[in-house]
């Protein structure tokens, strides 16, 4: 029997009349980086809060490593780790105050070694005097990352650690997730970057509080069934729009001087592109990537499912 | 660019308009606010506070000692209850029960008929120079005509002087300084605004900056936050008081007749009960800025229902009960009553009961208004 981290049913959360999450029913396996995707308001972060108990859900119910979430609130704080979107840490306090304010309240054992080792990790060492509010957006995340992980939780909660911050450090800050993954730790991360969805183990799509799809980075583009054709060329500029109002089309999209052409199959396509008399391309189908899945999805909701504007 | 645009300044003024009006605690303060100030300062403040309680302790029952209470309690100043004797007058005085000793000494009918003039004692409470004052001096007024009735009607027989005389005395503060009576009750409100300000922010402030979100996860008790948060601003109060207490003792002579230790005990307590009504409003503001609209109406009645500012006697009912219900009336009087009449544990009590019951009240509403999740 797989042990999941993760495993909720049913869960449905609103605010003010708002639904939000919307019958959620999720799970992801210990020691997965699983990516937690979708666009905003499509309720990542208040799954995230539900899953570590800032937020009561008005219906479901679930287990978060194998403690109930309508009960064992203080249960899970104690054994999960959750970096919020926003820096939530002291910024009036310096480096190696806020981690120690953190250790403290986790009764973590052995309080100086452990913050060492996470200062360490997280290459904060030179700056364990400075005042958060004073550090740069990608060494804050850092610093949220170390207090997270402090009390070794077996579950990491990530909202956007990466957002903001410059392609080197989200490259280091992937490296370190992956490394705490492979001493058993599970990181559920949401994310706006697919080159950090593929990076992950499986990735959940989420929209307008529905879980649209989730497996691997394959299996989800194999599941679309979704066909690119991609052409390079100088009048992409000028095509791109003619060919978006196309019937047949789903996206066109221009990417440097390619122009990427997305819909459900190459014969309609190819008609759709003829139709729209852009001029001579030479088209070439391509492999679909994530977020030409992703938009696919969106754009094709399951009956009775819609993505309206929310939360 | 022009120097002046009709355009850009007519922009400006639609989007500070629309600000203004979504900003509810804003509208709140600047239309309720007035309101509350008008009935205070219009039903609740008397700077001429009549039915003053008055003690009598009488030594001699005759016809003069009714003439002169009747005529005491027709100056509408005095409201007379019997004492049986000079102590129990004198505990009433330091407990704030009466605010005047009428001492009528033995024989006085027979010391006026003798022409003795003989002398009634006056003690009034000096503390709260403002409430004594326009009592004072109605009984100088009220001179000797008062026996007049009663005395013998052949002139012959009428005392050749004045029938008698009143020696008014000023107790706690014999030269009526009103410093003696505002200074030690600054200790209250310099308290009052410290603390309750510093801890409305406390969690407030955690909200706004995004970090009550970190705090709420992390596994820490209602409790161990309130009293962890609370116990810094205790210190800092008792350092506020401690400077307050030696500029009052040293620059302005206030008196420290009774006992510090006892003075501080229920400071202490007061500062706990400011700091868990902090607590409730910023378990309620969303902003810091709404906490402070919040205090704002703490603040407003602390000041002018407390006996503070305006004598605490004057007010109607309603304006003592609610003025009764604020650990500041409270603390205000065990402040004066400690420093400048001496009182112990027994005077102090009836104000210290009201204190805690509002401390664990409002301690009780902190706790459960403290929210452990987003929700």
């Amino acid at each position: 029997m797989t042990a999941y981290a993760i495993d909720v049913e049913h869960l449905s959360k609103s605010f003010r009349g708002k639904r939000v999450i919307a019958d959620l029913s999720l799970r992801v396996a210990e020691g997965e980086v699983c990516g937690f995707l979708g666009g905003n308001g499509s309720g990542k972060t208040t799954t995230m809060r539900l899953l570590c108990g800032l937020l009561l859900p008005d219906g479901g119910r679930g287990t978060c490593l194998g403690i109930d979430l309508l009960t064992g609130a203080d249960e899970i704080r104690r054994q999960v780790g959750y970096m919020t979107q926003r820096f939530s840490l002291y910024g009036d306090l310096t480096v190696a105050e806020n981690l120690d304010f953190v250790a403290r309240l986790h009764g973590v054992r052995d309080r100086s070694a452990m913050i060492r080792e996470a200062v360490e990790r997280a290459g904060l060492g030179g700056y364990l005097h400075q005042l958060a509010e004073e550090l740069s957006g990608g060494w804050k995340q850092r610093l949220a990352l170390a207090a997270a992980v402090l009390h070794k939780p077996r579950l990491l909660l990530l909202d956007e650690p990466t957002a903001g911050v410059d392609a080197k450090a989200r490259r280091e800050f992937w490296d370190l997730i992956h490394e705490f993954a492979s001493e058993g730790m599970t990181v559920l991360v949401s994310t706006h970057y697919m080159d950090e969805a593929e990076r992950c183990a499986r990735v959940i799509y989420l929209a307008g509080g529905h879980l649209v799809v989730q497996g691997t980075a394959a299996e989800v583009v194999a599941q679309a069934h979704i066909t690119v054709i991609e052409a390079v060329g100088g009048a992409v500029e000028t095509a791109a729009p003619r060919l978006r109002h196309q019937p047949g089309i789903e996206t066109a999209t221009v990417f440097g001087r390619a122009l990427r052409v997305t819909g459900s199959d190459g014969a309609t396509l190819r008609a759709a592109i003829a139709a729209a008399g852009v001029g001579a391309f030479d088209w070439r189908e391509v492999e679909p990537r994530l977020d030409d899945v992703f938009i696919h999805m969106l754009n094709n909701p399951p009956a009775g499912i819609s993505y309206g504007e929310e939360g | 660019m022009r120097l002046f645009a009709w355009q850009r300044f007519r922009a400006m003024i639609g989007k500070e308009a629309r600000q203004l009006r979504r900003d509810r605690g804003m509208v709140a303060l600047t239309l309720v606010l007035p309101m509350i100030q008008l009935f205070l300062f219009g039903y609740a403040i008397n700077m001429n506070p009549r039915h003053l309680p008055t003690a009598l302790v009488s030594a001699d029952h005759s016809r003069y000692e009714r003439d002169i209470v009747t005529a005491l309690e027709n100056t509408k100043y005095f409201d007379i209850h019997l004492y049986p004797t000079e102590q129990a007058a004198e505990e009433a005085l330091r407990r704030w029960d009466v605010m005047f000793i009428i001492d009528i000494p033995p024989n006085f009918e027979r010391d006026v008929l003798h022409g003795a003039s003989p002398s009634i004692l006056i003690d009034a409470d000096g503390s709260d120079p403002t409430a004594i004052g326009n009592a004072t001096a109605a009984v100088t007024a009220l001179g000797a005509n008062v026996l007049a009735r009663d005395l013998p009607p052949d002139p012959r027989l009428r005392p050749a002087q004045a029938a008698y005389q009143t020696i008014l005395h000023a107790r706690y503060n014999p030269e009526q300084i009103t410093a003696l009576n505002i200074v030690p009750a600054l200790i209250a409100v310099v308290l009052t605004f410290s603390t309750l300000v510093s801890t409305a922010m406390a969690i407030t402030r955690e909200r706004e900056m995004g970090t009550m979100e970190n705090l709420l996860v992390l596994p820490i008790q209602p409790a161990e936050v309130l009293l962890g948060k609370i116990l810094p601003y205790v210190a800092l109060g008792y350092l506020q008081v401690s400077l307050v207490l030696s500029i009052a003792v040293l620059v302005f002579g206030v008196p420290v007749a009774g006992s510090l230790t006892l003075l501080l005990g229920a400071i202490g307590l007061f500062i706990a009960c400011n700091l868990a009504l902090g607590f409730v409003i910023s378990s309620l503001a969303r902003t810091q800025r709404q906490a402070m609209q919040m205090a704002q109406f703490v603040f407003l009645p602390s000041m002018l229902l407390s006996g503070f500012l305006f004598p605490f006697r004057g007010m109607p009912v309603w304006a003592q009960v609610i003025g009764d219900v604020l650990p500041i009336t409270h603390m205000l009087r065990i402040a004066r009553g400690v420093l400048l009449k001496g009182n112990g544990w027994p005077e102090i009590a009836p104000d210290v009961w009201p204190m805690a019951a509002f401390g664990l009240a409002i301690g009780a509403l902190a706790v459960l208004t403290y929210r452990r999740t987003l929700d």
